[in-house]
């Protein structure tokens, strides 16, 4: 499996999840895979794991998306190594889940700033050089709840909905420059995240899957290196689900 | 180098169009072909070279040849 050969890609919060199976499978598809995650920690130990699984280029960083000057700084010396930047993946988010009644506005930020702001600003920085290079995709990591909204999760939803419009507004930006921006809606996946819900809204959830199950990170994974590959050549601007048909 | 010869290397090079169509009263965006896009690419690519800042508002008026030279022989001076 070959799908990404010679590519260069990003992906943030790519240290465990979503975000490292993604990893895991471009790596497997030859991509030269960088992967930025908040912990150091953390991202040694999916870089050890990488390396195990392929002999493709892998390296880390770590990195707060929401710190515009280290971003910049990561990317240009990622240009400076590789010579080019061909897909990104803004896949880093965060939860911090309450009823709107009793949240606090420095739970609303935080999940605005990383889930928001901080594909914002990766997105910016890697644009010049996209657009330079005449091409690039960037696939955006949204969320069913962006579309559907969740009780408990204003904040988180309003992010994820921000994204499908930010997604919209940069696939117009960029089209003419044969850069590619999408965003991937996944319902319910096997991840940390999810397994903090609890059990009755777990179960609650599980009825309203016409699959009568939750997905995994591998599925997302599989998305993604569609959207990333030259066979989606022709698709920009979208929102795709992948929920087990939990949203139609 | 002038300031006039380097000008006019950046859009011959940003903007992909021949030295000799890059007169004073040329347009960027009727005579020359750019579009809104390649007018800010050119926009971030002064303040790289000059090491200075152009605020929105100026920017918008910089809208020719002549007007971006007058403009940056201000602010490097």
């Amino acid at each position: 499996m070959s799908h990404l050969k010679d590519k260069v890609a990003i992906i943030t919060g790519a240290a465990r999840g979503i975000g490292f199976s993604i990893a895991e499978l471009f790596a497997k598809a030859e991509a030269t895979v960088i992967i930025l995650d908040i912990s150091t920690e953390l991202i040694n130990a999916a870089v050890e794991k990488l390396e195990s699984v392929s002999s493709t280029t892998i390296c880390g960083f770590s990195a707060d998306v929401t710190d515009e000057d280290r971003i910049g700084e990561i990317f240009k010396q990622i240009i400076q190594q590789y010579g080019k930047i061909d897909i990104l993946i803004n896949n880093a988010g965060i939860t911090k889940d309450g009823l709107l009644m009793k949240m606090k506005i420095s739970d609303w930020d935080a999940v605005l700033n990383v889930n928001l702001k901080g594909t914002f600003i990766c997105t910016q920085k890697v644009s010049r050089l996209m657009l330079k290079q005449r091409h690039g995709v960037i696939i955006n990591m949204a969320s069913i709840i962006g579309i559907m909204g969740n009780a408990g999760q204003a904040n988180y939803a309003a992010s994820k909905g921000g994204i499908i419009a930010f997604t919209k507004s940069a696939a117009k930006e960029f089209a003419s420059r044969n850069v590619r921006v999408n965003a991937i809606a996944p319902g319910f996946i096997k991840t940390d995240m999810t397994a903090a819900l609890s059990d009755e809204i777990m179960a609650k959830y599980s009825d309203l899957i016409p699959m009568k199950r939750m997905g995994n990170p591998e599925d997302v994974a599989n998305l993604c290196l569609f959207l990333a590959s030259d066979s989606a050549s022709y698709i920009t601007g979208q929102t795709i689900t992948i929920d087990g048909g939990m949203y139609m | 180098m002038d300031l006039l010869q380097k000008v006019k290397e950046i859009i011959v090079e940003e903007l992909g169009v021949e030295e000799n169509e890059v007169i004073l009263e040329a347009s960027f965006i009727e005579d020359l072909g750019a579009d809104s896009l390649d007018t800010v690419e050119l926009i971030m690519k002064f303040e790289e070279e000059f090491d200075i800042d152009i605020a929105d508002e100026d920017a918008e008026n910089l809208t020719t040849v002549g007007k971006a030279i007058e403009y940056l022989k201000t602010k490097i001076s």
